[in-house]
């Protein structure tokens, strides 16, 4: 199974990602550069975390407008999983693969410190070996990571079970404390924590295997799961 | 044609929080003696520099711009075009 990670100007959990996709988890994964296509054969694409384009003018909105972005958009219309964490999910909102925006968190600052996220949906490609209300320790490291949509939006979130996970406490002012979000088809999902901080035991001083989970609901929906 | 600065204002939509107009607004201002203040909004400005025919033709070649490229994102936030004489 191929697994693009697709690499912008200033992504720096792109490399943290390959790692954990080749490493541990023993899938063939492969930077894609965002001026390039993307080959027909993927079957599951990350955007991962960074600073892409210096955050300038608002985080992930120069990046969506990457020539590789259209390819994104093909694929996700295919039903193929597609993922992006922290400016990963800013990049999916403001190219609009998935509903709402990130804004700066309440407090202004850069907030770098671990987390816990509910799933609230474990029918994604990225959720599916999760119990509901699951518990996941997961780091968060952004500035610009409260999600917000407004009350339509986010009725229909609710209704189409569009919210996956949500942080079990108030952590930077969300909208409704959610942390990730689908599409309606569920094949696309964005969150600002990174899981790929989270799965080896020697850097999670909690407990890394439901971080794991995420990467193997992943290795489920392609058939080479356990 | 002639050359137009165009100065694009994006800032919050009502409803929207603004924790750093308000932080500048209760921990600087009104902890001084300017107490009349009563609202301050942060903006992020943007300034064009364009050559077109007249200034409406400028004002509006802007804002297709500001729409198209997602300049601003439409949930949150507003712009403000204001075209001026170079």
């Amino acid at each position: 199974m191929k697994v693009a990670v697709i690499v912008f100007p200033g992504s720096n959990c792109d490399r943290d990602m390959y790692h954990v996709l080749t490493d541990v988890f023993n899938l063939d994964a492969q930077y894609y550069w965002h001026e390039k296509e993307l080959p027909k054969n993927i079957d599951a694409v990350i955007l991962p975390g960074g600073f892409s384009y210096g955050d300038r003018l608002r985080a992930g909105v120069i990046a969506a407008n990457s020539p590789i972005i259209k390819d994104v958009q093909k694929i996700a219309e295919k039903g193929i999983p597609v993922l992006g964490v922290c400016n990963g999910f800013q990049i999916l909102v403001e190219s609009g693969l998935l509903p709402g925006v990130l804004l700066k968190n309440e407090s202004l600052n850069f907030m770098c410190e671990w987390t816990n996220l509910i799933v609230e949906n474990n029918e994604t490609p990225f959720t599916n070996q999760f119990k509901l209300n699951a518990k996941i320790p997961i780091p968060i490291a952004n500035g610009e990571g409260r999600y917000y949509a407004d009350d339509n939006t986010l009725k229909k979130l609710k209704k189409k079970n569009q919210i996956v996970f949500r942080y079990s406490e108030i952590v930077n002012g969300s909208s409704n404390r959610i942390a990730g979000v689908c599409n309606e088809d569920g094949n696309v999902v964005g969150m600002m924590p990174h899981p790929e901080r989270a799965v080896e035991s020697e850097i999670n001083p909690v407990d890394n295997k439901p971080s794991s989970l995420i990467f193997e609901s992943l290795l489920t929906k392609m058939g080479v799961g356990n | 044609m002639t050359s137009f600065n165009v100065h694009v204002t994006i800032e919050n939509k009502p409803g929207i929080s603004d924790p750093e107009g308000e932080t500048i607004l209760n921990d600087l201002v009104l902890k001084g003696t300017h107490k009349t203040i009563s609202k301050i909004k942060t903006a992020k400005m943007l300034k064009f520099t364009i050559k077109e025919k007249d200034k409406k033709t400028a004002k509006s070649k802007i804002q297709e711009i500001c729409d198209d490229l997602r300049i601003y994102n439409p949930m949150v936030s507003k712009v403000t075009v204001d075209v001026f004489d170079s």
